[in-house]
């Protein structure tokens, strides 16, 4: 059985004369949260979408459970669940009503181990819309309405979810919850692609951040991989008998030591900073769209894989050699699609 | 389950029993009114104390042409917006596609559920002309299942053209080139002999034409110009051809 939800390689898409992906290598194991980030326009979407199977790629390899998603069967499509960036209709359906319709698109395609559709009541409990059932959806809140894409993308009990921009719209405790989904569906081994703007949630939710910039991913690894890779240094301020210092270092832990050792009077508001994801996240962004050195023909060689511990990993036992630390069962493809990357670099 | 297919199809119908108030003055009160208002009013005129040599009062002969061309605008009329929406707006066949539906389905049911509203529109049409006695008897019943595959025939070719165009702008072509010249020009309130050569040319094109054709015959019992079966199965060559048409536009509409 394939360990790996999606495989990716090589892909391209272009629109007319605009080319929106150039070359993207991807790969998500089974089991695996990923969240895939972007500024506008990055082709997120358009990523997304391809693997959905309601985009046609230009040129690419591209597999999703085992299959190629534009001609994919209805078989496959039973076992993936999308959530679009929110359907719109349906105002006069009610909520258990549209979602109990929906789940009998899925009944032929019910296994014994995987019972299709998910019972409507208790996925209405699993999002948060126990309450709502009755309401007709035009009465919903824009967190609620969320809510409920999610319940129809969950409905058919998939293996696969692919969330665009899930909790837009959403208050912190809406949020929240959303967050406790999410980990929970995680944990019953669902594959799930997301894609967001928020860099608090990807770090919550994802085991693995893949930045996609320009039409090609340039950062692909855990959220502190990619906090090391733009900046190893932490601020550490304090202030000493009223006087404030800040020092920036490499090594925090150790330069902490000889401040707090240091004769001299009380220390108070010590606080120690390190580069937090967004600014891992935005300065990457800058250097790959202002042209870094060597972006014309892969910019991801600058930002993938700098440490050691980073390092193209293959499935299984190699990722469990090189990373003594992670679990292998969890993330067997990690660094796949940069493996994937790089044997085609080889191959031209 | 029954067929997916079936599923799509019940998806409209379940809107449709939320929102069918609505629709009852554009595709029922708006033709009734018509009717009665040209067939009298205009009918008086028309029919003058000399006869109109049309073979039957003008209410008469008008009716059966009111029913087909009251089927055909509900068919194209439906598959207008709804149909533009469903891959623009609201995305109903995104969302089905995302599930185990195929394309067939997903139209397939939609086009079912146009069936289904081209029948309720020509019932409630049929009841009207019963009233104001214009059935001519248990044969002009014939004129219901004529009417509905007129309607039909066409909406496959609506279909396709909401799939395939990406301004909403463009779906008023449809009112201004399709609608308008095809009540005018297709027999429903003369006949067509009375018209330029290049006229009834494109009358004899035109579903219309031939759906008003048959229900004349089933209200009127007059002849048909080219025989019942060559009328149905021109007919049923349009609905074929729709369908082939519209499957091609929407596959390539949900994977664009």
């Amino acid at each position: 059985m394939d360990q790996r939800a999606i495989e990716v390689a090589g892909l391209r898409m272009s629109y007319g004369r605009t080319e929106v992906l150039r070359g993207v290598d991807l790969a998500l194991a089974a089991g695996e949260v990923v969240a895939l980030l972007g500024p506008n326009g990055a082709g997120k979407t358009t990523t997304i979408e391809i693997l959905e199977g309601f985009r046609a790629p230009s040129a690419g390899y591209v597999r999703v459970l085992g299959e190629e998603p534009i001609h994919a069967d209805e078989v496959w499509r039973s076992r993936v669940g999308v959530v679009l960036q929110s359907w719109r209709d349906h105002a006069r359906w009610r909520v258990r009503e549209l979602l109990a319709h929906l789940g009998e698109f899925y009944r032929p395609y019910s296994l014994p181990e995987r019972p299709r559709p998910w019972d409507t009541d208790s996925l209405l409990a699993r999002v948060g819309l126990a309450d709502k059932a009755d309401r007709p959806i035009l009465g919903l809140s824009g967190g609620e309405r969320r809510r409920l894409d999610v319940a129809v993308g969950l409905v058919g009990r998939p293996e696969l979810l692919f969330l665009d921009e899930p909790t837009a719209g959403f208050d912190p405790q809406a949020r929240r919850d959303f967050h406790d989904l999410i980990r929970g569906l995680a944990d019953e081994d669902v594959s799930i692609l997301l894609t967001t703007h928020d860099l608090d949630e990807a770090e919550k939710l994802a085991d693995r951040i893949l930045v996609l910039v320009g039409g090609r991913i340039v950062a692909d690894g855990s959220p502190d991989d990619l906090r090391r890779r733009v900046s190893a240094t932490a601020e550490i301020r304090w202030a000493r008998d009223g006087v404030t210092h800040v020092h920036a270092t490499e090594d925090p832990a150790d330069y902490l030591r000889e401040v707090l050792n240091a004769p001299g009077g009380q220390i108070t508001d010590l606080e120690v900073r390190r580069a937090t994801l967004e600014d891992a996240y935005l300065s990457l962004v800058r250097r790959v769209e202002s042209g870094a050195p060597g972006a014309d023909d892969d910019p991801a060689r600058d930002f993938l894989a700098p440490e050691p511990s980073l390092a193209p990993a293959g499935v299984g036992a190699g990722a469990t050699e090189r990373e003594p630390g992670r679990d292998p069962g969890r993330d067997p493809g990690r660094g796949q699609g940069r493996e994937l990357g790089r044997e085609r670099e080889e191959a031209r | 389950m029954l067929h997916p297919a079936v599923a799509a199809f019940e998806y409209h119908l379940i809107t449709y029993r939320r929102t069918w108030r609505g629709t009852i003055l554009t595709f029922f009160v708006i033709p009734a009114v018509f009717l009665v208002g040209m067939g009298w009013m205009v009918g008086g005129y028309v029919d003058g104390s000399s006869g109109n040599g049309l073979g039957a009062s003008y209410l008469a002969y008008i009716a059966p042409g009111l029913l087909a061309s009251t089927a055909v605008q509900v068919g194209i009329g439906e598959g207008t917006h709804a149909v533009y929406s469903g891959f623009h707006w609201a995305r109903t066949y995104h969302m089905m596609r995302a599930s185990p539906l195929t394309t067939t389905d997903i139209l397939t049911g939609h086009l079912g559920y146009i069936l289904v509203r081209v029948t309720i529109s020509a019932t409630g049409f049929v009841l009207v002309m019963g009233l104001l006695g214009t059935l001519g008897g248990p044969r002009g019943l014939l004129a219901l299942p004529a009417a509905v595959l007129a309607g039909f025939s066409i909406a496959a070719f609506v279909f396709a053209y909401s799939a395939t165009i990406s301004e909403v702008a463009l779906l008023d072509v449809i009112y201004r080139v399709l609608v308008v010249p095809l009540s005018l020009f297709s027999g429903v309130f003369f006949p067509v002999s009375r018209m330029p050569a290049v006229g009834q040319v494109l009358a004899a094109i035109s579903p219309l034409w031939h759906g008003v054709e048959l229900c004349r015959a089933a209200t009127l019992g007059v002849p048909t110009a080219w025989g019942v079966p060559a009328h149905v199965g021109y007919l049923l060559l349009w609905t074929a051809a729709g369908f082939l048409v519209a499957r091609r536009a929407f596959a390539r509409r949900l994977t664009d």
